[in-house]
């Protein structure tokens, strides 16, 4: 690797930037983009750095086409992302499913601002966590990391392209307007450092190859474009060759392996930072910049001598549904702040399932949620007041 | 004379090593043109002598889309209206590779339309051919931005009241290098044109009228499919080189066919190392490490 493409120091960078370095750090070598408020900088500093690492940056004509660009270049063996904001990010939901489908590796950074629609282009939101479950039609599992620090941009982008070699899938980063924009600390380590996963290749001849049948794990080896397999790659629901199969069976062996690898590897996709979790009598759950206000909230309730605890989501899907069931069956209760109107509070609903109650901290956007509101929140979950 | 014996192995055609042949049979009707265009196509890969692991086949959502699934390269079938974005991507990804792009006219032009229209400026290296059936064959035969004033269709009972496009004209205009239009008809001056169309490099795009009996033919009183493609017999024809904005589509007195463009231009790829050479690369901001180096 080029040395230009890990700039090993500490630096005082913004989130976006970060992003964008975490990216060539962990091998990317093609962007595909379309200018939008707030993820523009990761953008514009792809087009400066790529073309000097031999990488391309392209500016395409919209999202739709910067989405499908990249898992075009996907299957010609480079690593490929695109960053965005709400808008943008449902032109891409429509290829994103293509890039389901075709279990093509590649990354996705959703930089949030307020909606719907146009909505706040300069704010901050954490509107498309359910968007980004669900947001491309049919049914399928998802990878999505929330980041809530320049720090953390670039090191959960360096995630984001593992696990999405790893699982192949688009993997997609939740981050937002304060984090992409807010300027911080961030180390970069040596690049022998940094771990990065290859894309893993066929070992079978051309013939033999299943393009879509897969090792133990799951995950089916890929063979890219020019490998000499002759591969075909569609949208239609197809069998282990790739062939389209317009039938029951075939659907239903697709679907269960792409929830497969998914579902059966929850515990080593999923990575929650827990603190003060084994007294605390109210768990903060929050993910992204709200992890900020929440954490603040905890230390000042612990300085109070409440016990209060926090876990930071840092995948946010798949959701740990295990850890926040044993959590909600032994704490008086939850409390989840995130700036939309109630989205990832419904899977803590689901997953306390009655045994303590939630108690959610929204936000319509434009602001962060501030510390002393999710204390508050904290207290009140206490005393059992609604 | 003598007669040879039968040979206990099926008979190969001469196309069948550029045929997924365990997808056969394929789903296009009887009598439909996209396999003339396919045949075509392969003719003209085999006739090209390139290297099938250089080569790849990317394709939108339509009849015509399925062809990716039949051909035996690296094949993609996309989503409905973004192959040439996708085409985009793998192209500048794998370089070495040659790209075809092959599709319907309603996935290339309407739904795909803004996607043409940039690739070819940008002159992106790809070959891209329209099989133009006048309608949405799949879907049941629907208005598309090809379907003729006037033509009757399930969604233009009364006869489509939009004027069509002309896409040779509009490629042209955006700065295709190699426009080029024919018929299922002309299938040796198609497999000519493709095999051109191949080694051009920059964006380079065969439109080529094809009959659809089963959506379009039956409603507009064209007959069976021989009817229509003596149709395209009596009414091309022939004007190569002419400026394309003049190639019209009158279907009721000429259709214009030939090659209306062949030029050369930088591609994107060319202009791309041109000017970040030229440009030597700045370091980004911030320029140096802020405070004190990991060690
Ligand atoms: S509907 Fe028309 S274009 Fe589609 S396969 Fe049938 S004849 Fe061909």
């Amino acid at each position: 690797m080029s040395d230009k493409s890990v700039l090993t120091g500490t630096w005082f960078m913004n989130g976006d930037h970060a992003c964008c370095e975490g990216a060539l750090a962990a091998g990317c070598r093609f962007f595909a983009g379309y200018p939008i408020t707030p993820a523009t900088e990761v953008a514009e500093r792809m087009s400066r750095r790529l073309p000097e690492l031999g990488g391309i940056y392209i500016q395409m004509e919209d999202e739709l086409a910067s989405m499908a660009a990249i898992l075009g270049a996907s299957w010609g063996g480079v690593k490929a992302m695109t960053s965005t904001s709400g808008p943008g990010f449902s032109l891409m939901m429509e290829n994103i499913g293509l890039g389901i489908c075709t279990e093509t590796p590649c990354v996705v950074c959703n930089v949030q601002r307020a909606g719907p629609s146009t909505g706040l282009p300069t704010l901050v939101a954490q509107g498309d966590m359910m968007q980004a479950r669900w947001g491309s039609h049919g049914h399928y599992e998802i990878i999505a990391l929330s980041p809530s620090s320049p720090q953390e941009m670039f090191d959960f982008t360096i995630r984001a392209f593992n696990l999405s070699e790893q699982y192949r899938l688009p993997v997609i980063i939740l981050a937002d307007e304060v984090v992409g924009h807010m300027n911080e600390r961030v180390v970069i380590p040596p690049a022998g450092e940094i771990e990065v996963v290859k894309r893993r290749k066929p070992t079978a001849p051309p013939g033999e190859y299943r393009p879509y049948q897969p090792d133990a794990d799951g995950v089916a080896p890929m063979a890219g474009c020019g490998e000499g397999y002759r591969i075909h790659v569609t949208g239609l629901t197809h069998d282990e060759r790739g062939y389209p199969g317009m039938n029951a069976a075939t659907q239903e062996q697709m679907m269960e392996r792409l929830i497969r690898k998914i579902r059966a590897n929850r515990d080593s996709i999923i990575r929650t930072e827990n603190v003060f979790l084994d007294d605390a009598e109210v768990v903060v759950v929050a993910y992204g910049i709200s992890a900020r206000s929440a954490r603040h909230a905890v230390q000042e309730a612990r300085a109070k001598g409440i016990r209060a605890g926090l876990i930071k989501l840092e995948t946010v899907w798949p959701f740990p549904e295990e850890l926040i069931r044993s959590v909600a069956s032994r704490v008086r209760a939850l409390v989840m702040p995130e700036i939309n109107a109630g989205q990832m509070v419904l899977e803590m609903e689901r997953c306390a399932g009655g045994a303590c109650p939630v108690r959610m901290v929204a936000h319509h956007g434009g602001a962060l949620i501030p510390p002393a509101k999710v204390l508050d929140a904290v207290r009140k979950a206490l005393k059992g007041r609604p | 004379m003598k007669i040879r014996k039968p040979s206990k192995e099926p008979p190969v055609h001469p196309k069948d090593s550029l045929l997924r042949v365990e997808r056969i049979p394929h789903i296009w009707c009887p009598g439909c043109g996209i396999g003339t265009v396919f045949g075509a196509v392969m003719g003209a890969i085999q006739k090209s002598g390139c290297d099938l692991d250089r080569l790849a086949m990317v394709s939108g959502i339509g009849c015509t889309g399925r062809m990716a699934g039949y051909i035996r390269l690296d094949s993609f079938h996309t989503t409905h209206g973004r192959a040439i974005p996708f085409a985009t991507g793998l192209k500048l990804a794998r370089p070495e590779t040659k790209v075809l792009v092959v599709s319907g006219d309603g996935d290339l032009l309407a739904i795909g339309g803004n996607h043409f229209i940039h690739a070819a400026r940008r002159n992106i290296d790809l070959t891209v051919i329209c099989v133009n059936n006048l309608n949405y064959g799949m879907t049941g035969g629907q208005q598309a931005p090809s379907t003729p004033f006037g033509a009757r269709t399930p969604t233009s009972v009364a006869g489509s009241p939009e004027e069509p496009f002309n896409f040779c004209h509009l490629a042209a205009a955006c700065g295709a290098v190699y426009v080029a239009r024919w018929t299922a008809l002309h299938i040796r001056l198609l497999t000519n044109a493709i095999t051109e169309a191949m080694q051009k490099r920059g964006f380079s795009f065969l439109e080529v009228l094809t009959p659809c009996p089963s959506s379009f033919g039956r409603r507009n009183k064209m007959g069976s499919a021989l009817d229509t493609l003596k149709f395209y017999h009596d009414r091309s024809v022939i004007r190569n080189g002419i400026d394309p904005r003049d190639a019209l589509l009158d279907y009721d007195n000429q259709i214009v066919v030939g090659r209306f463009v062949d030029i050369e231009r930088p591609t994107f790829t060319d202009n791309y190392e041109a000017v970040n050479l030229r440009h030597a690369m700045p370091s980004p901001e911030p320029e140096r490490p802020q405070g004190r180096r990991k060690p």
